[in-house]
């Protein structure tokens, strides 16, 4: 009897917390997406451009995306960060599958020391090497207008230094099955595309998922290489530049909004269809470091 | 065991047997002063190994000398042929194509060294003298421009010309073992590698040199040689008034650093701002990672309880946030929490304040800082959310069961298990995330742009506000209208170094977590 009462009193409280629990998460989930609704809501609103205090539009309307489109460079910016991300997923990932299977699974001389000198050099902040870059870059005529190129090169050819979330799924795949290829006479190239390649595809995925996506959020480099040209920028850059006075932030506000809105939809279906290769990879990296 | 011989033992090294007969506090405590008391030797440990570094590197070289003698001295007349035409020892052996890539390789750096590389050379150690000037010519009857140095070039050309010479050097010494070694193949009647067996080996024994190829071309080209010359910049007057071009820039020594470090603010007020900067970057640092982290890993228990329902939905709704990308958040909700921005608005409309009474969000520097930590909180935890589910998951249940057995509380799970287990396998993530928060521009960029600007912080360089990091002012400092670009390479160098003493200190200190072979 004492027991069960016991019982009772622990599922009582054990009820208590899940309430609380239910009560915190239906908190948090409206923290989190509220900004969003509020994006999507003031996006649509027709009867005012600036910032107004109240969410609801007192007249609906796509007027915010039409003008987008005819007004102003946004299509230039959608193809610019488009193209950008097509060619970064392609060549940053041959770049940090190369690197990351060869610093995982090939011992050579001078391995450790390769590591070592990345290492190092990833605690530089990258921005310190744009300064000549852009000037040797617009040498070039890769910058400005022409920055699309430009930003590509940039992008790719350092990313191979970021090797370390993929360097940890291939440390995670059983020696024993190299060796035994090797020892049927396989080459290591065939080691390579023949046995690692096809039990590596949740981290390919991975790798051009991130691939593709970074260059949608970058803002630092791509605001440098691009200057103040709008047929170079990208999204961030020029939806950055739209509002970035106090008179362009009142003319475009609710434009800017709906910039915003067509720029998260594709992101985040994409994102959200390949999540699980997504959560596979951040997991992963965390726990390798 | 008396208070105060605790008190003296607790600053010694004691054995494990002596640190199991303290309490939980005192063994703490004891942690905590080992803790310090290691970081001293610690530097005397780097400092040893960078002398013994050095050292080695000269016996290395020495070994080297010695070896490049003893073969010249070994050497057939072919050998040592090739100590001058590189390439001969591999040729004459029948390596056709090996042996005149060394000699196209030879003749194209003497062409180069004759032809430019001697002038840059000479440049380099003043970054020029002849400044562009405007002459007038009579035939034209007019103003022309005659060009003159630009310093940009000189140190360009300079620096890969020193580090042509160096590729060089390897390479003739590559040579050099070559044929030695074709030598001694030949003598023994061995057959030397053909070009088929050299392009197939790449496929095979040195398949490493094809996959790393491209990807340390890249590295080389756009971070390493680049990094040199930002670093020797540092070291120069480069700036918008001495672009090189119009106006030529020179070394200016060790300058840049001392008037970050100088006691004497004077004028430019820069040693001033590089402490504020510094010390509110590495608070902010520590807020945003260890806010993010513990948040994140209770939102993760609270999703992973037992007995919660909707688990996918909680999980979606928070990942489908983070999926927006951050620039959209963060400039939203910059906008939002702007003094005319709908937070404030909705204030007004709903009569909770009046028009006097709005919250200035970004213009007040405390609440600024409060602001951009609680964002970084709204943006950081799903991502945190995602990585603490999946190590929460690999806890072995038995551990729990085992502890409920023995009647241990939901908190005391938590504290025993759960937290030790998570600071262990993540270990060397925070110390990425803090590494990443020091440098996290866009967060502080797109949400404040560095503000509210602060009178204290103007320095020669231009404005800086309270908010600024480090990269964000380094960021200001070559995009603004001076764009002293020896400063900013000054901080760039200071990031590193805070960057590397942290990393150092961490990795030593705490006993590393990851064996790479471990899990293979």
């Amino acid at each position: 009897m004492a027991e069960n009462k016991r019982h009772m009193g622990m599922k009582a409280k054990n009820r208590l917390s899940n309430t609380l629990i239910y009560i915190l998460l239906i908190i948090i989930s409206i923290v989190w997406l509220i900004p969003f609704v509020f994006l999507v809501c003031e996006s649509f609103r027709v009867e005012s451009t600036y910032q107004v205090g109240y969410v609801i539009p007192h007249q609906w309307g796509i007027d915010n995306y039409v003008n987008l489109f005819t007004k102003t460079d946004f299509p230039v910016w959608f193809k610019n960060t488009f193209i950008i991300g097509l060619f970064v997923a392609v060549i940053q990932t041959i770049i940090v599958l190369s690197m990351s299977y060869t610093l995982s699974r090939l011992r050579f001389k001078g391995r450790k020391f390769l590591m070592n000198v990345m290492l190092i050099l990833g605690m530089f902040p990258g921005f310190l090497t744009m300064i000549i870059l852009y000037k040797v870059l617009s040498w070039f005529n890769l910058t400005g207008a022409n920055s699309v190129p430009g930003l590509i090169l940039v992008y790719v050819a350092s990313s191979g230094m970021g090797y370390y979330v993929s360097k940890g799924f291939f440390d995670t795949i059983s020696k024993s099955l190299d060796e035994a290829a090797r020892v049927d006479g396989a080459t290591r190239f065939q080691v390579f595309t023949k046995i690692i390649m096809p039990l590596a595809k949740p981290i390919v995925i991975y790798t051009i998922l991130t691939a593709f996506m970074a260059p949608w959020g970058d803002f630092m480099f791509a605001k440098y290489i691009a200057h103040a040209t709008s047929a170079g920028m990208n999204v961030a850059v020029g939806l950055q530049n739209m509002i970035s006075t106090p008179q362009s932030l009142s003319a475009n506000y609710t434009m800017f909004c709906a910039g915003g809105v067509i720029v998260a939809i594709p992101i985040t279906i994409l994102f959200m269809s390949l999540q699980k290769y997504y959560v596979e990879g951040v997991t992963g990296g965390a726990v390798k470091g | 065991m008396s208070e105060k011989s605790v008190h003296v033992s607790l600053s010694d090294n004691l054995s494990d047997l002596d640190l199991l007969g303290l309490t939980k506090i005192q063994r703490f405590i004891y942690n905590i002063i080992h803790f310090f008391k290691g970081i001293p030797s610690f530097f005397v440990a780097v400092f040893n190994a960078i002398v013994k570094g050095i050292g080695n590197l000269f016996k290395a070289i020495g070994e080297e000398f010695s070896d490049i003698i003893q073969t010249f001295k070994d050497g057939d007349w072919k050998t040592r042929t090739s100590f001058a035409v590189m390439g001969f020892g591999s040729i004459s052996r029948g390596q056709v194509l090996r042996g005149l890539l060394f000699l196209v390789f030879e003749v194209v750096f003497i062409v180069y060294m004759f032809v430019a590389g001697g002038h840059w050379l000479g440049k380099l150690k003043t970054l020029g003298d002849t400044m562009a000037s405007t002459v007038y010519d009579p035939k034209l009857d007019t103003y022309v421009r005659v060009n003159g140095d630009d310093s940009f070039k000189c140190l360009l050309y300079g620096v890969l010309t020193v580090i042509f010479i160096i590729a060089f050097i390897y390479t003739w010494r590559l040579n050099v073992k070559q044929a030695k070694v074709s030598q001694d193949l030949v003598a023994r009647g061995k057959k030397l590698s053909s070009v088929k067996d050299d392009v197939s080996s790449l496929l095979d024994e040195q398949f490493h040199k094809t996959l790393l190829a491209l990807p340390l071309t890249g590295i080389i080209v756009f971070t390493v040689l680049p990094l040199i010359f930002m670093i020797l910049v540092a070291f120069t007057n480069y700036d918008g008034a001495h672009d090189g071009y119009s106006n030529l820039f020179t070394w200016a020594g060790m300058e840049n650093f001392n008037s970050l470090f100088s006691l004497n603010v004077g004028s430019n007020n820069l040693s001033l701002a590089f402490g504020e900067i510094l010390s509110w970057t590495l608070m902010w640092a520590f807020f945003a990672t260890f806010t993010n982290y513990f948040l994140g890993m209770f939102v993760a228990l609270m999703i992973n309880k037992k007995g919660i329902k909707f688990k996918k939905l909680w999980r979606g709704i928070l990942v489908l946030t983070s999926a927006v990308p951050q620039f959209i958040s963060l400039l939203y909700v910059s906008k939002m929490f702007s003094a005319s921005g709908l937070v404030n608005g909705l204030l007004i409309n709903q009569g909770i304040v009046d028009l006097s009474g709005i919250i200035r969000f970004w213009e007040d520097p405390t609440l600024a800082r409060i602001m951009v930590i609680l964002i970084n909180i709204w943006v950081g935890i799903p991502y945190l959310m995602l990585i603490t589910t999946g190590i929460l998951m690999n806890i072995p249940a038995d551990l729990y069961e085992s502890a409920k057995i023995d009647g241990a509380s939901a908190v005391q799970q938590f504290f025993k298990i759960t937290l030790p287990y998570m600071l262990f396998v993540t270990g060397p993530y925070l110390l990425t995330s803090f590494i990443g928060n020091i440098n996290n521009f866009n967060v502080i960029y797109l949400l404040t742009g560095g503000g509210p600007d602060n009178i204290k912080l103007l320095t020669s360089a231009g404005a800086a506000g309270d908010t600024d990091l480090l990269i964000t002012w380094l960021f200001k400092i070559t995009t603004g209208a001076e764009s002293k670009y020896y400063l900013a390479s000054v901080i760039g160098i200071m990031i590193f170094l805070v960057v590397a003493t942290l990393s150092l200190i961490v990795y030593n200190v705490i006993p590393s977590t990851k064996n790479e072979e471990d899990y293979q």
